[in-house]
C-alpha cells in the first residue's frame, strides 16, 4: 500500500536550486553543464557553479544549479532538487535538501534515506545504460546523459533545445550524436512511462536571455588579452588560473594566425613556475610587446621579488590573479577575495600596485583589455584580480562589446622619429609632464639615442646607479605621484544611492555582486535601506573616499577573513577602525545573500 | 675599481671597422669591480669581438642577473638596451624578451652563483628551449659581492681565503649545458683573449642557446695559491681542445692547416667557426664525446676550453613558437584586435 504523503512538496516555476552531486572524473560536468545551458536557451536566469575537489578522479564532486525568474544569480545555500549520483555523499546529499524537496538517485541498487520530508524519485539509470550500452566505458558516461533525460521530463523542459545541444557539441564528431540522442531518451522515456511527471519544479521559457552569453570569467579574460593586444603569454599551470591561459591560446589561434605563412602573431610559452612566467613577461614588456601572466595566489607569493623590480624599475607587465582560498596551498578549488593585500603591496619595500576588480566574466573581459592601456601608460605591473567562482564557472553576462575606434594607449613611448627631434638628453626616470610618468624607448629603437640601463638597484634621473639617499627619496616621491595619476585614470566605484536619507554604506566588490544586490532588495522589503558603492580599482579615487565620509557607518563585505579591502580603506585613506564594519565570508564557497542579509540586519537596528 | 673618468677625445688613427667605429665606441661606464679582475677582461672580449663583427650596439640587449658579473654590462655598449635583473633570473627576462623581438642579440652575462644556484632551474629551462641568445657565465667558483663564500662551481676541496675546504663536488655547467642540448657550448679563460675572442664571436653568430663557461677569477677572494679557479691554475691546466678561429662570412681561412687537422662549422648567418685541432680525435658536433672529453679532463685534473659543442641544425625558441617574422612588439592594432564583428561571432557562440 502506498504511504500517504504527510508534507507539502515544494512548488515553484522558474526559482529553485539543483545540486549534482557526482563522482569526479566520470565525466558528469558536461552533461551538467548541457543541463544549465538548456535552461540558459530556455531565456531563464541561470548560475551553474562547480563545486570541485583537488583530484582527478575519485572524490565527491557537486554542480550547483541555481535558476531565478528575477536574475539573482548569486549562490542560495539551499538545495531543492538533488540529483544524487554519488552513494559517497548520499548522507550530505539528502540533509542539506530542503524539506519539501526532491531526490533523484540512481535506484539500481534502492536504498532508504531516512527522510520522510522528501521527495524520492527512483531511476535505476545503471541498469537502463547496462541494458542499452556494451562499452563498459559508454554505460558509465551515458548515465549522465540519461538522467539529464529524465530532468527534461520531470522539469517540463523543451526536448527540442537537448537534441540541439548535442548536434551543437557534436558536430565534429557526428558519430557521437546518435549514441548521446539515444542515453537522453533512456532517461525521457523511463520518467514518461514510470513516473508522475513533471514535479513541483518546472521550467517555463522567458526571455530573459536576450543579449546575453554564458561564459566564463577565464575565458573572458583570455579574450580581452587578445582584444587587448597582448602577443605574450607566459603561465605556469595552477587551479583556477590555467583556463585563462588556455582561454588566450583557443581565440589566439582562432584570430592571431597570419594567412599566407600560417606562423603565430602570438607566442604562449609554458614556463617552469610562476618565477620565470612573471620574468619572460617583464622582459618582453620591456622590449615593447605586450605581455601577461595568469596565476593564483601561490603564484603570486612566488612571483613578489619580480613584481618589486617591475614596480621600481617601471616595467609594464599584466598579472591576472584568479583567487583561491588560501593561505598556503589552501584550498586550491575553492574561491575566496583573499588575495587583496598580497597583491595591493606585492614585494619588498615600499611598494604599491595598481588593482582592477572586476564584478563578472563581461567585465573581466573589459577590465583585461583595459590592463594593458593602463599599465603601458603607468609603466607599472597592473593586476586583474579575479576568483575562482567567476573565472571557472559560466556566468550569464551582457554580450561583450568592442569599440572599433578605439585604440591602444602604449603609453609615453619615445620611437625613432621622437629620438631623433630630442635635442635634450633623454632621461628614462625624468619626470617631464609632472604626473610621475617617465618616457621609455624600446631597445632597438635608435642608433644613437633613448638607450638605458634598466635596473632593481636605486637608480638616477638617467637610470645610473646611485647610492645618493636624496636621489632614491627624490624617486620615491615621484612613485607615490604616479600612484596619484593612476587614481585618476583607473574605473571609477559604481554607487547605488537609496531614495532613503542617512541609511548605512556598503563597500564591496568582484564576484560579491550578485549576492550583494539580492541581499540589498531582501532588506529593503523589510524597510532596511543601504547605499551601494562596488570598488572596481586600486588605488582608490575621491568618488570611493566621498562615499565613506558621506555615511556614518559601511559596512564592508568581503571573501576573506581579515577584512582585507577595510584595511586596505583604513591604510591609504586614514578611515577609522569604527566607521567601516567588517562583514566577512571566507568558507570557500561563493558568498551568499541570505548571509550578508543577516549580519547587516543585526547590527542596522542600533541606527533607527 | 679606478675612479680616474675615462678621457672623452681618443686617437684620431684607432683603427676604424665597416661601420667607422672605434674600438672604444663600444665601451661603456667605467668599471667599479676590482682591478684585475676577469670579468673586466671578458668585457673587453665582447668589446672586440662587437668591433669586429661590426656589430650595431643598438641592436643589442644586454642581460644580467645579481652579482659581480652582473654588473659587468653596464662596462661594455654604452648605446645598447640593458637590464640588470633579479638573481638569478636573467634567463626568464631573455626569453620573454626574445620572444618580443628577435631581431635583437641577446648577450646575457650571468656569474656561477647567479647560474649555478639560485637561477639553476632558469638556466637548465631556457637551454631546454633553446632561447636564441649567449649566455656568459663569468664563472670565478665564488660569491664575491657577499665576500667569498664557496659557489656551486668552486671544485671540491679547494679552500677559500680562510683555508677552509669545500666539502662540495661542483657544478659543470658546460657539461650540463650539452646535456640539456644547448646548441653552442664553449669554455674559456677570461685570460686568453686569443682563444675568448672568436669564440665570443661564434656565439653571437650562432642561432640558438649558447654558452660561454668563463673562467674569470676572483683576484680578492679566489686568486690564492690552493684555489682551482686562479689565474696560476687556470693558466697551468688549461687544456685547449683546438685552436679556435671565427671566419666572418666572405673572408678567406687564410692559414694553412693540414688536411684532417681542422674542422670547419658553418654558422647560421654564413661565417664560419674553423678548429684547428690539438688533439686529432675531437669531433666538436659530437655531444657524447664532448660530454666524455670535458669529464675525462676534469678527472685528469685540467680544464677542457675551446670549442665543446656545436649544432647548427636545432631550431631556437622563436621558431619552435611558430612567431611570426615581423617581430612580435611591431604589430599593430590592425594586426592584433579581431574588431567588434568577430566579436559579435563570438557572442553568438555562447548562447
Amino acid at each position: 500500500m502506498e504511504k500517504l504523503q504527510t508534507f507539502d512538496s515544494l512548488v515553484s516555476k522558474n526559482d529553485f536550486v539543483i545540486k549534482f552531486a557526482n563522482v569526479n572524473g566520470s565525466g558528469s560536468a558536461s552533461a551538467n553543464q548541457m543541463f544549465a545551458k538548456a535552461v540558459f536557451r530556455m531565456g531563464i536566469p541561470v548560475s551553474p557553479k562547480n563545486i570541485f575537489p583537488s583530484n582527478i578522479q575519485g572524490l565527491p564532486t557537486w554542480f550547483e544549479i541555481r535558476i531565478n525568474k528575477n536574475g539573482y544569480l548569486g549562490s542560495k545555500g539551499s538545495v531543492d532538487l538533488s540529483v544524487a549520483m554519488n552513494p559517497q555523499s548520499y548522507n550530505q546529499d539528502v540533509e542539506e535538501l530542503n524539506s519539501g524537496g526532491y531526490l533523484l538517485y540512481d535506484s539500481s541498487w534502492k536504498r532508504n534515506f531516512y527522510r520522510d520530508d522528501i521527495n524520492v524519485i527512483e531511476i535505476p539509470l545503471t541498469s537502463l545504460c547496462v541494458e542499452s550500452f556494451t562499452n563498459a566505458k559508454q554505460r558509465a558516461l551515458f548515465k549522465n546523459i540519461a538522467y539529464v533525460g529524465a530532468l527534461s521530463v520531470l522539469l517540463d523542459m523543451e526536448y527540442e533545445i537537448f537534441e540541439e545541444l548535442i548536434s551543437e557539441q557534436f558536430a565534429s564528431k557526428k558519430n557521437l550524436i546518435e549514441p548521446n540522442l539515444k542515453a537522453l531518451n533512456i532517461g525521457r522515456d523511463y520518467v514518461l512511462n514510470n513516473l508522475p511527471y513533471p514535479i513541483g519544479l518546472t521550467l517555463e521559457r522567458m526571455d530573459k536571455n536576450d543579449g546575453k552569453i554564458l561564459i566564463s570569467g577565464n575565458e573572458a579574460a583570455g579574450l580581452g588579452a587578445v582584444y587587448g593586444g597582448a602577443t605574450i603569454c607566459a603561465w605556469y599551470p595552477i587551479t583556477p588560473s590555467t583556463s585563462l591561459a588556455e582561454g588566450f591560446e583557443k581565440y589566439a589561434k582562432k584570430f592571431r594566425v597570419d594567412e599566407k605563412t600560417g606562423k603565430n602573431l602570438f607566442a604562449s610559452v609554458q614556463a617552469e613556475d610562476e618565477l620565470s612566467a612573471i620574468g619572460m613577461a617583464i622582459g618582453a614588456n620591456w622590449n615593447g610587446a605586450r605581455s601577461f601572466t595568469a596565476t593564483s595566489g601561490p603564484g603570486i607569493s612566488l612571483m613578489s621579488e619580480f613584481l618589486g623590480l617591475a614596480y621600481f624599475a617601471e616595467v609594464p607587465v599584466v598579472v591576472f590573479d584568479v583567487q583561491r582560498g588560501g593561505p598556503s596551498t589552501g584550498m586550491p578549488t575553492k574561491t575566496q577575495q583573499s588575495d587583496i593585500l598580497a597583491c595591493a603591496y606585492a614585494s619588498h619595500g615600499d611598494t604599491k600596485h595598481v588593482m582592477l576588480l572586476p564584478e563578472d566574466p563581461k567585465e573581466c573581459f573589459e577590465f583585461s583589455a583595459m590592463a594593458f592601456d593602463l599599465a603601458d601608460r603607468l609603466q607599472t605591473p597592473v593586476f586583474v584580480v579575479t576568483d575562482l567562482d567567476m573565472g571557472m564557472n559560466d556566468w550569464v553576462v551582457d554580450e561583450l562589446e568592442w569599440d572599433d575606434s578605439r585604440k591602444f594607449d602604449r603609453g609615453k613611448v619615445l620611437d625613432f622619429e621622437a629620438l631623433e627631434k630630442m635635442e635634450e638628453k633623454f632621461g628614462r626616470y625624468h619626470d617631464v609632464d609632472g604626473d610621475g610618468i617617465c618616457y621609455r624607448t624600446y631597445p632597438g629603437a635608435h642608433p644613437s639615442k633613448g638607450a638605458y640601463f634598466t635596473r632593481g638597484t636605486s637608480h638616477d634621473e638617467y637610470a645610473r646607479y646611485s647610492e645618493d639617499g636624496e636621489i632614491n627619496a627624490t624617486n620615491l616621491r615621484r612613485l607615490v605621484q604616479k600612484f596619484k595619476t593612476a587614481s585618476e585614470l583607473v574605473p571609477d566605484p559604481e554607487i547605488i544611492l537609496s531614495d532613503k536619507k542617512n541609511c548605512s554604506g556598503v563597500i564591496y566588490y568582484g564576484s560579491t555582486s550578485a549576492a550583494m544586490i539580492e541581499a540589498r532588495d531582501m532588506l529593503k522589503e523589510e524597510g532596511i535601506e543601504l547605499d551601494l558603492m562596488r570598488v572596481k580599482a586600486f588605488p582608490f579615487n575621491l568618488d570611493v573616499w566621498d562615499f565613506i565620509e558621506k555615511h556614518d557607518y559601511v559596512y564592508v563585505v568581503e571573501q576573506n577573513r581579515d577584512s582585507q579591502m577595510r584595511t586596505l580603506l583604513m591604510a591609504e585613506g586614514g578611515i577609522s577602525a569604527e566607521k567601516l564594519r567588517s562583514l566577512v565570508w571566507f568558507n570557500g564557497q561563493p558568498i551568499e545573500a541570505n548571509f550578508i542579509a543577516k549580519k547587516i540586519r543585526e547590527r542596522e537596528p542600533e541606527k533607527i | 675599481m679606478t675612479y680616474i673618468k675615462k678621457p672623452i677625445n681618443h686617437h684620431p688613427n684607432l683603427k676604424k671597422n665597416k661601420l667607422g667605429l672605434t674600438r672604444r665606441d663600444y665601451e661603456g661606464a667605467v668599471s667599479s669591480l676590482c682591478a684585475g679582475c676577469g670579468h673586466d677582461s671578458i668585457s673587453a672580449a665582447i668589446i672586440d669581438a662587437c668591433f669586429e663583427l661590426n656589430i650595431e650596439a643598438y641592436k643589442v640587449a644586454k642581460l644580467s642577473g645579481i652579482g659581480c658579473s652582473s654588473k659587468a654590462p653596464a662596462y661594455f655598449l654604452n648605446d645598447s638596451h640593458g637590464f640588470n635583473s633579479v638573481h638569478g633570473r636573467m634567463p626568464s627576462i631573455a626569453t620573454g624578451a626574445s620572444c618580443a623581438n628577435d631581431d635583437l642579440l641577446y648577450i646575457g652575462v650571468s656569474g656561477d652563483g647567479d647560474s649555478a644556484s639560485i637561477g639553476m632551474g632558469q638556466f637548465v629551462h631556457a637551454i631546454r628551449r633553446q632561447v636564441d641568445m649567449t649566455y656568459i657565465v663569468e664563472n670565478n667558483g665564488t660569491y664575491g659581492l657577499t665576500k667569498g663564500q664557496f659557489s656551486a662551481t668552486n671544485d671540491k676541496d679547494s679552500p677559500n681565503k680562510y683555508g677552509e675546504e669545500n666539502p662540495f663536488p661542483p657544478v659543470d655547467l658546460a657539461a650540463l649545458a650539452i646535456q640539456l642540448g644547448a646548441s653552442y657550448v664553449a669554455r674559456s679563460f677570461s685570460g686568453d683573449r686569443e682563444q675568448l675572442v672568436p669564440l665570443i664571436m661564434g656565439a653571437f653568430q650562432h642561432k640558438g642557446f649558447a654558452l660561454l663557461d668563463i673562467i674569470s677569477p676572483c683576484v680578492t677572494f679566489n686568486n690564492h695559491d690552493a684555489s682551482t679557479k686562479s689565474y696560476d691554475h687556470i693558466r697551468e691546466h688549461n687544456d685547449a681542445l683546438g685552436k679556435v678561429d671565427f671566419v666572418p662570412l666572405g673572408r678567406e681561412i687564410t692559414a694553412n692547416y693540414e688536411e684532417g687537422e681542422t674542422v670547419e662549422v658553418n654558422l647560421h648567418d654564413g661565417s664560419k667557426m674553423s678548429l684547428e685541432k690539438l688533439d686529432s680525435s675531437y669531433d666538436p658536433t659530437d655531444a657524447n664525446l664532448a660530454l666524455n672529453t670535458v669529464r675525462e679532463k676534469n678527472d685528469e685534473g685540467k680544464v677542457a676550453t675551446g670549442l665543446l659543442y656545436i649544432d647548427t641544425k636545432a631550431p631556437d625558441l622563436y621558431e619552435t613558437l611558430n612567431a611570426i617574422d615581423k617581430p612580435l612588439n611591431m604589430l599593430n592594432e590592425k594586426e592584433l584586435c579581431p574588431g567588434s564583428d568577430k566579436l559579435k561571432t563570438i557572442n553568438e557562440g555562447l548562447n
